[in-house]
């Protein structure tokens, strides 16, 4: 995933000269250093300092240049308040794109997986805030959020492989895609997890509507409202904290435009732990099995 | 050549005379700002800091009310935000927008935000939340350099503001890339919101401790425009950022507040607006 963003990144690079690209202390596993090769002069390893990096973007784009910032999005948010502040506020041209997020540095332990995030960052007023989880995905989001004006976030995680998207152009700025036809249940997802819900729900005997959404903000509201319609019952997975991502997102959305049950899958208010990433993820019920599991439960437990 | 210089030398004196001048009626504006909000400024802080920004904007930087986003000025940032007031009446001074505005400061819709903002033409970073002014102004002066451009970058902290880890990670990132297009200001008044600097976290040798991080650094009386104008000078022929630390008095000019943590943010009654009045146009 992060060669994918590195080098959709440096080819980015090769046209527009008013891209510059900054990192702090993790320009080989951000994927950046792709960049930093091909464009050396446009390329600024800060050292570990956050805050003055989000600062020094600022400063770049007040001045009319493209900054990338590159970092684990944990250490991201070390620098929130500036991006808060400065960043947000002011309608910066800044692209921050978190890496290894979610439970995706599952080894390291709970002070490097990023569970809050998208909470983080959706707040904000003119904050883009998206998570692709296809690789071709990835590249064109690196791609959109490049050429869009405006602060955004783009979150990633560490699996590079996935493939569940098909079609010349697979990712618009604020656009969800159904990926999956069912009438029981819908089900919203973004990152990797939407391989995982889709892996659900071929094994399940329920109609499942599958409905990536990589944009949390904008959320597609035209599409999550009318599929929620469609099935009368929706549920949301991610990678995140069940707080604030994007299961409140559809939430806040639906409970004023179409109040169905919602329920939200993911992280349930509790930090990460070491562990093997596949293993972290199904004690969070994060897995296909798990996550199937839950949605028959849902279903079954609304025609009872 | 000898008369050419005294010309010059003329020509100079006379040029500071009139920047004395623009100040006196700088520091009336920040007078009357307070006056006519009920919100209460920042005025003690403002008043340490405006014989800089003044020198800044009239003897130092170029700069053009006329083009605000003119790719290759200079630019400047006010880092200690608190100190809008400072800003916007040397803004004014300059013609960015008419002298009549500084009484909207901090109302509702007013351009005029409590801390500095985008929206007030002139205004090249927002600012509010302290220590972030140096980082802004590295990748600014990194724009400037990758551009080719001439323009030069400067900062102006709050030497409590130096509290802020931030600023130290700026300091090590601009000496790191030799930016001889930044200059920092800081304004040594000697006080914070709480106490006085050296209570709350001890700053000194700050001097040294920003030398230590690899900048060129001055000591200056940072209400002297002579004095600031040659440090500024100096800080041009520097290899890499230069700073200048200005030793100020807060509430410089009012002496009910001079030296003390009384204007930190305050209203005047209309007794004491007279009196700081009276006082400034009885200076010389």
């Amino acid at each position: 995933m992060r060669a994918i963003f590195g080098e959709a990144l440096s080819s980015l690079g090769e046209a527009n000269y008013n891209l510059m690209v900054l990192t702090a202390d993790v320009a080989k596993p951000t994927g950046v250093y792709k960049f930093a090769e091909a464009h050396p002069s446009r390329f600024f390893n800060v050292g570990i300092s956050e805050q003055d990096m989000i600062g020094i973007a600022s400063g770049l784009a007040l001045s009319g240049s493209v900054p990338v910032v590159a970092v684990f999005a944990p250490f991201l948010m070390r620098a929130w308040e500036q991006v808060r502040s400065t960043v947000a506020r002011a309608n910066l041209n800044v692209k921050m794109v978190g890496t290894h997020a979610g439970l995706s540095a599952s080894d390291e332990g709970g002070s490097h997986q990023s569970l809050e995030d998208v909470a983080l960052m959706r707040v904000l007023p003119n904050m883009t805030v998206v998570v692709p989880g296809d690789r071709q995905e990835i590249a064109e989001a690196t791609r959109a959020i490049v050429a869009m004006r405006g602060p955004v976030y783009m979150r990633l995680g560490r699996d590079e492989s996935l493939s569940f998207l098909e079609g010349e152009q697979v990712f618009r700025i604020g656009r969800a895609v159904t990926v999956a036809d069912g009438s029981d249940i819908t089900v919203f997802s973004n990152g990797s997890m939407t391989a995982e819900v889709l892996a659900a729900a071929e094994s399940l005997d329920i109609g499942v509507k599958v409905v990536h959404v990589p944009t949390v903000k904008p959320l597609d509201s035209g599409a999550i409202v009318s599929a929620a319609r469609e099935t009368g019952l929706v549920a949301c997975v991610e990678e995140h904290s069940v707080i604030g991502g994007l299961g409140s997102a559809v939430a806040e959305l639906l409970s004023g435009e179409y109040p169905v049950p919602v329920k939200r899958i993911g992280v349930n208010d509790t930090y990460g732990e070491s562990g093997p990433q596949r293993e972290l993820l199904r004690k969070h019920g994060l897995v296909a099995e798990s996550i199937g599991e839950t949605l028959k439960r849902i279903v079954r437990g609304k025609a009872a | 050549m000898k008369a050419v210089l005294e010309v010059m030398d003329q020509r100079h004196l006379i040029e500071l005379q009139v920047l004395r001048e623009r100040i006196k009626s700088i520091r009336k504006s920040v007078l009357d700002m307070t006056a006519s909000t009920s919100a209460g400024l920042h005025v003690g802080a403002s008043l340490s800091c405006v014989d800089v920004i003044a020198t800044l904007y009239f003897m130092k930087m170029r700069h053009s009310p006329y083009r605000p986003d003119w790719a290759d000025r200079d630019r400047f940032i006010l880092s200690k935000g608190h100190a809008a007031p400072a800003l916007y009446a040397v803004l004014a001074e300059a013609g960015y927008f008419p002298k009549e505005e500084l009484k909207t400061i901090k109302d509702l819709n007013s351009r005029l935000q409590g801390h500095p903002d985008l929206r007030t033409p002139g205004v090249d970073a927002p600012s509010g939340s302290l220590g972030q002014g140096i980082s802004i102004g590295i990748g600014m002066a990194l724009a400037a350099k990758r551009r080719g451009s001439r323009s030069r970058v400067y900062v102006l902290v709050g030497d409590g503001e130096c509290d802020e880890g931030q600023i130290w990670e700026s300091l090590m990132t601009a000496a790191h890339l030799k930016l001889n297009n930044l200059v920092l200001i800081v304004d040594r008044n000697g006080w914070q919101l709480d106490d006085r600097t050296e209570e709350i976290k001890r700053k000194a040798p700050l001097k040294g401790k920003i030398e230590s991080f690899g900048w060129e650094t001055y000591l200056i009386n940072g209400h002297d425009p002579e004095k600031i104008l040659d440090a500024l000078d100096l800080c041009e022929l520097a290899d890499g950022p230069a700073a200048i630390i200005a030793r100020t008095m807060k509430g410089k000019g009012v002496q009910f507040m001079e030296g003390t943590n009384k204007g930190h943010k305050m209203r005047f009654s209309n007794e004491q607006y007279q009196e700081a009045l009276t006082e400034l146009e009885e200076a010389s």
